[in-house]
């Protein structure tokens, strides 16, 4: 270990001279690793690490082989970090998309117990163990042992992990916006594209991942565009753009999603380059965009090229150190080896040599001419034609390579094999466009056969692909196809300007097409020798795309999901296309024949936590309380969820448990009098001509003849016969009614009634409103309830003769205004009493305070269950799951048979709906009064049977009921309507058998005596 | 995500819309003498093509109103928006609807006789 005062001030040895990026009077400390280091603003911790001459950053997900730095954009596959500590901690980041800042932490992943000694580097060893599909192999072990490696190989394989504290400490945010015209990618030419559609007035919105404008040009040195320095160009258009009021600029802003429609998805890191992040601004902000017209300017990537060793830190690609030397003033090596097959690469050969680098060119192409190869010749770099660097060695960065001559096609090796020493490698294989957003957009890809790529053909969505990402890597081809897409995507909403100069563009003249060499020869037999890697995440080599061939594999999507080839977090950006050319080439077929994998989003990992936003704890749902809710509060309620609802459960006193807490309640209902608070309940006020005739196709009974001020409860079915839900209507007037729903069941019942109207019989002239907040609801039931509703100062007569069960009054309580419903959930007499929402409170503290003599008694939902289910009463829900019939609930006198019609009358004569083993509710009495059966429990007929045992039905609802003195039940049970009297029993998981008798489901008062009080 | 263009408030986003499956599911009356079988076709058969497609949307967090869409399940063109209760005017859309198998059902005849010419709106 080396100790971090020694560290912190280590010198960054690689860090060769001043660029304008780079800010050498703002030093920044981190620490990676638990060493500290130092960089400057503008570094990446991938730059801030090179400059540092650190190459080895993280271990690979099978093999845990050592891995460096390869990229320097969002397309890295190796460098994955781990940042932040605690809750904080963020798994998986792109050490080249981490912009520095003072503090910063962040450790490598995948190693135990340290980077440099890896006990899972065995796994390399053991790679005969690990081949393509090594995880659908095992599955054809014995099943019992896979749930023993299972544990061990998910430990061994794997990526970062995520922070021990779950509780992300951050706040994000999400953000909607439209735009006329979004350009996705900030470099050259979506600049270009930007500035001419902003110029016709359209709305623009510009993004790109980076932390500033000017893509791949960043990372160049000798470019000039409109005869200035290509940066000072950028920087110009970039401060144009700023200036106009149409424009809305979005760095550090990746487009990771296209969906259908123009819609995208797009998430900002708002302050994840800041030390603190300040209170007022959220982490991350997720954009959802909806943009009439959409400028694709992804660019593209670099292939790495697939030789053995590949995959060893100080193997970069090419375009990445010229990023590095030129953005950053980092050199990543002395001794360069440049290997390509392509002219790109001589560029970095130029710039290594500038920053003082020794240099040799391996170029796989027998010969290649023009001023770029001109240029590194007369610098004095050695280049060898037609040679390839066969293997490369080194413990824990490259030190040595293997170059041989190899033959025009690059399949054989054809002469003596030159050992050389270098520290750093520099590969290019040509680029890949990235249509990741036109693919998700459903775009189609052509295959170029002279660029050898894949590039957009159609798109689906109205939308452009311009520059790199459309295969046009020259980049006045590029910026030409950006003004040609910025006219007509702004002609396409509306707008039209003036259009713009191309600009003149120095830079050295080269061609694009690579040569065709997928897998560079070393020697050996495939899946001998050296591992050649083709997707660096996942850890995928030549040879296993070559065995899945071998195995059968030729489609792709097979391929890819046998192999994992492209998917980890980076989807395969800089593995796919060798993949494929691969798997086409061991099959004998051609790349396009083969076909490509499918991109989908998100483009690069998205953080959930952007992706929720604020909707998490107390916002994930809105949360309802009805008028009376202080006081439940106020009185030691304890409350349960009902939809958004919060309801009084049940009001223990005095340390009550919850059983004691509701037997009191229970008892008090039936000895005296209790009130609940119904307000919770559905309503829906019913007005029109047709209001009758509505309810009498929607509910199973008939409602023509209910007269004005009475009740009548309804059962609903859905059109295949099945209880949906239940509830007491009432004739307010003669073409006016106010239906009761289940508190659940409300908006959905509303909807349901819409529904039928408008689609089923818009000739019914009805209309329906949502009451359920207007109205507050205190149910008073008991013995008791008249005479405390008498003192409250009820304004009508309450005998039975004048206001009998089952009708409603409008009267006074107290001066409050209100509609009473005599109507009954506990079979006691009982009344519903409604009053305006404001008044709730009012009329609750009324009814308490006249009810005090009596020892009224607050009562909550579990409470109410108890009641009801001493009555047998259902709960739609809870005894019916959408399979249960009106006759299955033993309702069938419910059920109109002279109505023509009514919702489910045709599907209730279906023959299905006659066999006799179909579930019925039943009552259950536990063979020991005292035991209560849990609810779900499943009945048997026999207890002995072998297993698996029979079953006839569950428990749906169970409860000590205090009234009858024992435990009661209610059951579905197969055919159970015809075994009233039977035993049945409930073996338990414990071992132990409970034993019950069938029997009605009434069990208190089953004649109804107690109605009238 | 789409945008859907309600005929009572004008275009918006998906997330305000519900989906209420295949349109023009004409509903047999009640006191009908078709089989189960073909009581069944009412029932539960719905459609889910590979292309053009009409379906019902509501407006659920809007004005929620009902109203058909024409939709191509591959594309997710909409390719016509059209009222309750009618039927469609583009030919594409046109076509799907006289094409449905559901025009020969037992289960559709048996909606009513005399509706044939307008079309079950569910
Ligand atoms: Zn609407």
């Amino acid at each position: 270990m080396v100790s971090r005062s020694a560290a912190s001030g280590s010198p960054q040895t690689q860090r060769q001279r001043a660029v304008a990026r780079i800010d050498q009077n703002a030093p920044i400390n981190f620490t990676f690793d638990g060493r500290s280091y130092r960089g400057f603003a503008g570094d990446t911790l991938a730059s801030a690490l090179l400059a540092n001459n650190v190459h080895l950053v993280g271990r690979s997900f099978k093999y845990h082989r050592p891995r460096g730095i390869m990229a320097a954009g969002s397309e890295e596959p190796n460098a994955l970090i781990r940042l932040g500590k605690g809750a904080y901690a963020e798994p998986n980041l792109r050490a080249t998309q981490i912009e520095i800042f003072e503090g910063l932490y962040a450790e490598s992943q995948n190693r135990t117990p340290s980077l440099k000694f890896d006990i899972g580097a065995i796994n390399s060893v053991l790679d005969r163990f690990f081949p393509a599909g090594f995880y659908y192999k095992t599955f054809m072990w014995p099943a019992s042992m896979w749930m023993r490696y299972e544990h061990v190989i998910r430990h061994a394989a794997g990526l970062g992990k995520v922070a021990d504290d779950h509780n992300d400490p951050d706040r994000y945010e999400k953000t909607h916006a439209h735009c006329d015209i979004l350009v996705a990618g900030g470099g050259a030419t979506g600049l270009m594209a930007a500035l001419q559609a902003a110029k016709s007035g359209a709305r623009v919105i510009l993004a790109d991942e980076q932390n500033e404008f000017g893509g791949w040009l960043l990372g160049e040195a000798d470019i000039k565009i409109a005869d200035v320095p290509a940066l000072s160009w950028v920087s110009d258009i970039v401060t144009e753009l700023a200036a106009m009021p149409n424009v809305t600029l979005l760095p550090r802003t990746t487009v990771f999603g296209y969906l259908d429609h123009n819609y995208l998805t797009l998430n900002e890191r708002v302050t994840d380059h800041l030390p603190s992040r300040p209170a007022h601004l959220p982490r991350q902000r997720l954009w959802k965009i909806r943009a009439q017209q959409v400028i694709i300017a992804q660019g593209a990537h670099e292939r790495p090229l697939v030789f053995a060793g590949n995959d060893l830190p100080g193997v970069m690609l090419a375009g990445a150190v010229r990023t590095y030397i030129n953005r950053y003033g980092v050199c990543p090596g002395q001794r360069a080896i440049v290997v390509c097959n392509n002219d790109d690469a001589y560029r970095t050969a130029l710039d290594l040599h500038h920053a003082g680098a020794y240099v040799v060119v391996t170029d796989l192409r027998a010969t290649a001419t023009g001023p770029l190869m001109r240029a590194v010749r007369n610098a004095g770099i050695e280049i060898l034609h037609g040679h390839a660097i066969i293997a490369a060695y080194g413990t824990h960065r490259v030190a040595r390579v293997e170059i041989a001559p190899v033959d025009d096609s690059v399949t054989a090796i054809t002469g003596d094999i030159d050992h050389r020493d270098c520290d750093l490698i520099a590969m290019s294989g040509g680029l890949s466009p990235a249509v990741h957003l036109h693919s998700q957009a459903r775009g189609k890809l052509q295959w170029d056969d002279a660029k050898l790529c894949f590039r957009p053909s159609a798109t689906h969505e109205p939308s452009f692909n311009i520059g790199a990402c459309n295969g046009s890597f020259d980049l006045v081809a590029g910026l030409k196809e950006a003004v040609r897409a910025g006219t007509k995507a702004a002609a396409a909403t509306g707008h039209k300007a003036t259009t713009l100069d191309t600009p003149d563009v120095q830079i050295h003249k080269q061609s694009w097409r690579p040569l065709a060499a997928w897998k560079i020869p070393n020697g050996h037999a495939s899946g001998r020798g050296p591992k050649a890697f083709v997707d660096f995440q996942n850890d995928v080599t030549a040879s296993d795309v070559s065995l899945a061939a071998r195995e059968g594999y030729q489609s792709v999507e097979h391929l890819k999901r046998y192999t994992t080839t492209g998917m980890g977090t980076d989807q395969g950006k800089t593995s796919n296309i060798n993949a494929l050319a691969i798997l086409a080439d061991a099959l004998g077929n051609e790349i396009p024949a083969v076909g490509t994998t499918t991109f989908r989003m998100p483009y690069t990992p998205s953080n959930i936590g952007a992706i929720a936003g604020r909707d998490i704890g107390d916002l994930f749902d809105p949360v309802r309380l009805t008028r009376m809710d202080d006081w439940h509060r106020a009185h030691g309620a304890t409350f349960e969820h009902v939809g958004q609802w919060m309801r009084a459960w049940y009001f223990p006193q005095d340390g009550e448990t919850m059983q004691q807490a509701v037997n009191r309640e229970v008892k008090a209902a039936r000895t005296t009098a209790g009130l609940l608070d119904a307000s919770t309940l559905g309503k829906i006020d019913i007005r029109g001509r047709d209001a009758a005739e509505f309810l009498n196709r929607l509910y199973t009974n008939a409602w023509s003849k209910l007269g004005i001020g009475k009740c009548r409860y309804g059962l609903m079915l859905k059109d295949d016969g099945m209880v949906m839900d239940d509830g007491v209507t009432t004739r307010i007037g003669e073409n006016h009614f106010h239906m009761t729903t289940t508190t659940g069941g409300a908006a959905g019942v509303l909807d349901w009634m819409e529904e039928w109207l408008q689609t089923e019989w818009p000739d019914l002239e009805v209309y329906l409103t949502s009451v359920t907040e207007q109205w507050a609801v205190a149910t008073l039931s008991g013995p008791n309830a008249g005479k405390i509703l008498q003192d409250a100062g009820i304004d009508f007569d309450l005998s039975p003769a004048e206001f009998p069960f089952m009708s409603m009054k409008e009267g006074h309580i107290g001066g409050l205004a209100a509609r009473i419903f005599r109507i009954s959930f506990t079979g006691e007499l009982s009344y519903e009493i409604n009053v305006a929402a404001r008044h709730g409170l009012a009329l609750w503290t009324r009814l308490m305070a006249a009810g005090k003599a009596y020892g009224i008694t607050p009562y909550g939902t579990e409470a109410m269950h108890v009641l009801r289910a001493e009555k047998g009463f259902i709960i739609v829900g809870q005894e019916t799951d959408g399979s249960v019939t009106p006759h299955d609930l033993g309702m069938d006198w419910i059920v109109s048979k002279t109505k023509p019609d009514f919702i489910g009358k045709r599907a209730l004569a279906r023959h299905a709906m006659e066999y006799d083993d179909r579930k019925q509710l039943v009552g259950l009495l536990c063979s020991d009064p005292a035991t209560v059966i849990p609810e779900g429990a499943h009945a048997v007929l026999d207890p002995n049977q072998p297993l698996p045992m029979k079953m006839l039905g569950q428990v749906t609802s169970s409860y000590f009921s205090p009234n009858c003195g024992r435990s009661i039940a209610m059951a579905m049970l197969k055919g159970g309507h015809a075994l009233k009297g039977q035993t049945v029993f409930f073996p338990m998981l414990d071992g132990s058998v409970l034993k019950a008798e069938i029997v009605d489901t009434a069990f208190f008062d089953p004649k109804g005596a107690r109605i009238d009080g | 995500m789409l945008i859907i263009t309600c005929p009572f408030c004008g275009p918006r986003d998906e997330v305000e819309f519900a989906c209420g499956g295949e349109a023009h599911i004409a509903r047999p009356l009640a006191d009908n003498k078709i089989s189960d079988a073909d009581f069944a076709d009412y029932l539960f058969m719905r459609d889910n093509p590979k292309g053009l497609f009409l379906e019902r949307w509501r407006h659920s967090a809007g004005c929620r109103r009902w109203f058909n869409v024409a939709r191509d399940t591959v594309s997710n063109e909409i390719v016509e928006i059209y009222p309750m209760g009618s039927l469609p005017a583009k030919t594409a859309a046109k076509t799907t609807y006289k094409t449905s198998w559901r025009r020969d059902t037992a289960a559709e005849k048996a909606a009513t006789p005399s509706r044939s010419k307008a079309g079950g709106s569910k």
